[in-house]
């Protein structure tokens, strides 16, 4: 099956001459959720503005279930909805009006029932007749997805569907993208959040300075991700990782008065109670034991070296 | 053409308009009888008969048009300033539409809601003048037109405004000045013979005198050049508006 979402060597550069996007080529299969990745800045939203006719595209091409977003615009939007990042509705408006507004805009009848049904699926029909600038941060998020998905798109894109917003919420717009996913519709989505990508999608894209490093396999990505540094520092340093330690494979570093160890946190035994029971077998005086994980940066940086060499 | 995407933009913007029914109603009435007891009581009394017509009725169609222009120009520029200054813009931009059914659905809203206003106003004229109308049939045609053409006016400094200063800037620098120096209380001809070679500059001029031609049958200028200057002038801006949307001008980076 051809895949829904077709982005060959796309590129976007502002009038300032920033380049935000420096050649995207990406599939996106029928029914997949992908997450992309990436710092602030790193081209996320971007990308999505011009996929969704926000943006206009200064090179390559993207087609939406074999439709150009330029040249057969009408047809390719028609397949999209966008939830975007930003909070932005008519503070004035009742729910359902609003919501009914986006399905007219995107040229379908009017289809009460239809929308009662999204309008439930979200928690919404209870305050179908508030003002939006009535309800709480939680329910104008689910508003906007409502108002995207009011036209039926077979695609839908959540630009940081949860930024800002708190644990319970997050949860709940996870269930909200699981239930899209088995009513058949295809998702895209940013995030910063690595939890966020593991908790929810199939594949993830990690976007960096406007290109797209990779595209993997959610499983495959997580098991490179997940890993935890122990920086165990010695009172004395020594010359070489003692023998009685080389089980561990540890790495010495800061002039030999620290010993690294990476574990996986996935893992179901991490080592560390091992790992510092043989630390101390073997003769040595800890002084100070530190973890660190990796921030998204650091595994951004170490993805694009892998990647380069 | 997606003709439900426009009926759905004029529909969302006539809300706007009709939760405000109150508001939008009582202030247009308000500042009307303002004119009527300042220019008709106050002044002409003193003034008594303009062209052979009665000064309180005289000012009618000034009266109109400048709350119709005033009007248009509001609504069609914060019909579009307001999403993009809320960011719901996005929607528009991200929906199977063209350029042609956003300006038809919101210019269309903006200039509905100065018909309605222009219509109030002339019943309420009524309270005060005795109003007979020459020509209906072209009096509707000129108000309609002048809706449509300043709307479409207003849609594009809401286009071109970054902040609301700017969102009044134009009407209040320029189109009151235009509207009021436009022969709205004073027929031309009153002017000294420069300035009625001078205010032949003005466009809102052949607007009022092709309107009052509508109402009365004579008029300072040939009715012909009054729907010329407003058929240039709706051209102009439906220009200046299909090279914004070709260029995504302030809209569409």
């Amino acid at each position: 099956m051809a895949p829904i979402l077709s982005i060959r060597d796309l590129r976007k550069t502002y009038d300032d001459g920033f380049q935000a996007l420096k050649g995207v080529t990406l599939d996106i299969e029928h029914g997949e959720i992908l997450a992309l990745l990436g710092p602030n800045g790193a081209g996320k939203t971007t990308l999505i503005s011009t996929i969704c006719g926000i943006t206009t595209p200064s090179g390559g091409t993207v087609t939406v279930d074999g439709n150009d977003i330029v040249t057969d615009f009408r047809a390719a939007r028609a397949l999209i909805g966008l939830v975007p990042q930003e909070v932005a509705l008519e503070p004035f408006e009742k729910v359902l009006n609003t919501v009914r507004f986006s399905r007219g805009l995107f040229g379908r009848p009017r289809d009460d029932a239809r929308i009662e049904s999204i309008l439930r699926k979200l928690s919404l029909w209870d305050k179908r007749n508030s003002a939006t600038k009535a309800l709480s941060g939680g329910m104008k998020r689910r508003v906007l997805i409502a108002k995207a998905l009011a036209h039926d798109p077979r695609i839908l894109f959540l630009d940081e569907p949860t930024a800002g917003v708190d644990v319970e919420l997050r949860k709940d717009m996870w269930n909200i993208v699981a239930e899209l996913k088995a009513d058949g519709v295809t998702i895209i989505l940013t995030t910063h959040y690595i939890e966020e990508a593991e908790a929810i999608a199939d594949r993830i894209g990690v976007i960096t300075n406007g290109e797209l490093l990779l595209v993997e396999d959610k499983d495959t990505l997580m098991a490179r991700l997940g890993k935890k540094r122990i920086e165990v520092q010695l009172a004395e340093p020594v010359d070489a990782v003692p023998t009685a330690l080389a089980a561990h494979d540890l790495t010495l570093a800061n002039g030999g008065d620290t010993l690294v160890y990476t574990y996986d946190i996935h893992g179901e035994r991490t080592g560390i109670t091992q790992l510092l029971n043989d630390v101390a077998g073997a003769g040595l005086t800890l002084r100070d034991v530190e973890t660190r994980q990796s921030s998204l940066e650091d595994i951004f940086v170490d993805l694009v070296q892998e990647e380069r060499a | 053409m997606n003709w439900t995407a426009i009926a759905a933009i004029y529909r969302f913007e006539m809300a706007r308009f009709f939760r405000t029914l109150l508001q939008s109603f009582l202030s247009p009435v308000l500042s009307t009888s303002l004119y009527f007891v300042v220019f008709g009581a106050a002044i002409g009394s003193r003034i008594d008969q303009v062209e052979g017509i009665s000064y309180g009725a005289f000012i009618v169609p000034g009266l109109v048009m400048l709350a119709v222009i005033t009007q248009s120009i509001s609504n069609g520029s914060f019909g579009i300033y307001f999403p993009k200054f809320i960011g719901t813009i996005y929607e528009l931009l991200s929906a199977p539409i063209n350029f042609l059914e956003i300006v038809l659905g919101y210019v269309g809203a903006a200039a509905t809601k100065a018909l309605f206003i222009g219509v109030v106003i002339l019943l309420t004229s009524t309270l005060f003048v005795d109003l007979s109308i020459a020509h209906p049939l072209a009096m509707v045609a000129f108000l309609v037109l002048t809706c449509i053409s300043f709307a479409l006016l207003g849609f594009i400094i809401g286009i071109w405004a970054g902040n609301f200063e700017q969102l009044q800037l134009v009407p209040l620098l320029i189109v009151t000045p235009l509207v009021f120096l436009g022969g709205s209380f004073y027929s031309i001809l009153m002017l000294p013979p420069i300035w009625q070679k001078i205010t032949l500059l003005n466009p809102v001029v052949y607007l009022i005198s092709g309107f009052r031609w509508s109402f009365f049958g004579t008029a300072d200028l040939p009715v012909g050049y009054s729907l010329l200057a407003i058929a240039a002038f709706t051209c102009l801006c439906l220009g200046v508006i299909w090279w914004i949307f070709r260029t995504g001008w302030r809209i569409r980076s």
